[in-house]
């Protein structure tokens, strides 16, 4: 991306004053060298964004940016349901609730190495990853509306779980406002053997070592140290997430036109808050939060049997739970006043700072932990969300790496092969069941986390707490 | 990744984060129908894929754009609700309406080595249009 188009607010800061139909200007986040290597469609999708009916403040693009789908990936968004305010199921992504949590061993790396092997082949075995798979729970109709309704909460009910997980995980593990009766039947068919499966792609399950602790205090507040092994899952709402968002995205494409909203482009469908669409999308999306969270505390359940059957000492607790692809009603102040907003997060984590109500009590002295997760060669974050991000950016900071090269030219790049290999040499181990998948995410593939992280780290989005480094990666 | 280039074939292009998939052919049936298989090529070798079952997939839309995104989103589910993989494809449109037909087999993760799962065809780079020389091309973005 051209910075000549950007007026540089800080070395951090980079804004595209509104013109044309934009209502707000459009804030990107990144110090120069992201900015350049950007993809212009941030840009234009950005701006976009900043064209919608009833956005406040600004249109925002994480430091992690890169193309997506009306917006883009990285995207923070919030709107005014009072002044026409929008949601958009574009602006949600299709893994509804697609997220990360981190769970903390009370291992050491001395105890999980000799280990490791056996662990990785372990893990294979337990769970459910890659095109195919089923989970171990097969939910009828009732028991469908029941997670949908309940989330992490349900799980933690039917035994996969402990109490205190609820208490780390956003909204304590069940978003309200769901409403099962907006999902179909469709959506909630593909999802009946899917509770507990990992999926494909980017998403992972990675045991890693708390490599580097840049915050001793903090770290001690969220329960890390150096040496010690965490283990990250990556995932979201699965089949069902997918299907909602397909059926409300042309749902909402072919509405747009009827509520007066003219779409820059098709992907950015979206309906009024305040209309049937807006609400249905709305029960729906919830349910499908929900769908996630459940997911998510289903696979912990899953690896803390594994870890049990192999280490007497482990004692997995939850450290937190964030979702980076959602749409939340959360209160911020704007010119003085507190206003309820309809928060679009794309790609982006919440990054809420100290004394925050939302924060769960043991962390409020210092703000929510905020992982991102990295790909398989490299580090994962975690950082701490800080009060300056409630201004910055409605209280958001970055997810991931981000891509920077297409699946087909890291697959022409790339031997699958050679990176299992190159990163075991490491002392790296990936489990996948395609040596093409394994190239397609080829670590080359994406951008430099390190450096996304810096810059949310300087930028003050969120803090630097610890680095991990990964030891076993299982992807789908 | 791509087949033949010229009046009939799939290939696939370029997208930062996902794979964009384009079906050729001298007839809009015909490009749908090589848009199925370059959805497959996303996730496995297409030739892989046994004909050994028959499914039924059928959608509207108020144009062939969306209607595309129906056709291949209508597999994604089939592929996802009955665990299979498709390799060959027959599509009728008349009016607003397609009537499709799928065949594959169940999914065998040693035999297809499923590189992906394709979360949704999406409408970034959707079109579906004839060119000069009267070949159809239908093509978007899907993510995965």
């Amino acid at each position: 991306m051209d910075t000549k188009s950007l007026k540089k607010r800080s070395d951090y800061e980079w804004v595209i004053e509104p013109h044309g139909r934009m209502r707000v200007p459009a804030v990107i986040f990144g110090d120069e060298s992201l900015i350049k290597a950007m993809d212009d469609k941030v840009c234009e999708q950005a701006t976009n964004v900043a064209s919608l009916p009833g956005i406040v403040k600004a249109s925002y693009a994480m430091p992690d940016a890169h193309w997506g789908y009306g917006f883009p990936i990285g995207g923070v968004a919030a709107f005014d349901a009072e002044k026409g305010g929008v949601i958009s199921a574009g602006g949600v992504g299709f893994d509804i609730a697609c997220g990360v949590r981190t769970v903390t061993t009370g291992l050491t790396i001395d105890e999980v190495e000799p280990a490791k092997r056996t662990l990785a082949e372990l893990l294979v075995r337990k769970i459910p990853a890659g095109l195919g798979s089923r989970g171990k729970l097969h939910l009828n109709k009732k028991q469908m509306d029941e997670v949908l309704v309940g989330g992490a909460r349900w799980a933690v009910e039917h035994g996969y779980g402990d109490k205190q997980d609820l208490q780390r995980i956003e909204e304590h593990g069940t978003v309200s406002g769901a409403d099962p009766a907006q999902v179909s039947d469709q959506a909630k068919k593909r999802q009946e053997d899917e509770v507990g499966t990992l999926g494909s792609g980017n998403h992972y399950l990675e045991v890693q070592k708390v490599a580097e602790v840049y915050d001793a205090d903090i770290a001690d507040v969220f329960g890390i140290r150096e040496g010690y092994v965490t283990v990250s899952i990556h995932c979201g709402s699965r089949g069902l997430g997918h299907q909602i968002a397909t059926e409300f995205l042309k749902r909402m494409a072919t509405s747009a036109s009827g509520y007066g909203i003219e779409l820059p482009e098709r992907d950015l469908a979206c309906a009024p808050i305040n209309s049937p669409v807006g609400r249905d999308y709305l029960g729906a999306m919830r349910s499908a939060i929900n769908c996630a969270l459940a997911n998510r505390q289903m696979l912990t359940h899953l690896l803390r049997q594994a870890f049990a059957s192999m280490f007497a000492k482990a004692e997995l607790k939850l450290l937190y739970d964030v979702s980076h692809n959602t749409c939340k009603e959360e209160t911020h102040l704007v010119n003085g006043q507190q206003k309820k907003l309809f928060v679009h997060r794309k790609g982006a984590t919440r990054s809420f700072g100290p004394g925050d109500a939302s924060v769960p009590p043991e962390f409020r002295g210092v703000g929510q932990p905020v992982l991102i997760g990295g790909t398989m060669g490299t580090a994962s974050y975690i950082l701490v969300g800080t009060c300056e991000s409630m201004s910055l950016s409605f209280g958001s900071s970055c997810h991931g790496a981000g891509r920077c090269m297409s699946r087909n030219q890291a697959m022409r790049q790339w031997q699958g092969r050679d990176i299992v290999r190159g990163l075991e040499h490491r002392g790296i181990l990936i489990r996948c069941p395609s040596l093409r998948g394994v190239a397609e995410e080829a670590p080359g593939a994406y951008k430099d986390v390190s450096e996304v992280v810096e810059v949310a780290h300087n930028a003050n989005l969120s803090r630097k707490v610890a680095k991990l480094l990964p030891l076993i990666c299982i992807k789908g | 990744m791509s087949g033949k280039r010229e009046k009939s074939g799939w290939e696939h292009f370029e997208h930062e984060a996902d794979v964009g998939i384009r079906g050729i052919g001298a007839t809009k049936e015909e490009a749908f129908q090589q848009a199925a298989v370059a959805l497959t090529a996303v996730i496995t070798q297409p030739e892989k894929v046994a004909a050994k079952e028959e499914v039924a997939v059928t959608c509207t839309a108020p144009d062939d754009e969306l209607l595309l995104v129906d056709w291949l989103n209508g597999l994604l589910y089939e592929m996802g609700t009955r665990r299979m993989l498709f390799g060959r494809f027959e599509v009728k449109i008349e009016g607003g309406e397609l009537m499709g037909r799928a065949w594959g087999e169940k999914i065998d993760v040693s035999r297809h080595e499923p590189v992906v799962e394709v979360k949704a065809a999406t409408y970034t780079e959707l079109s579906v249009r004839q060119d000069a020389e009267g070949v159809w091309v239908a093509q978007c973005i899907v993510d995965v």
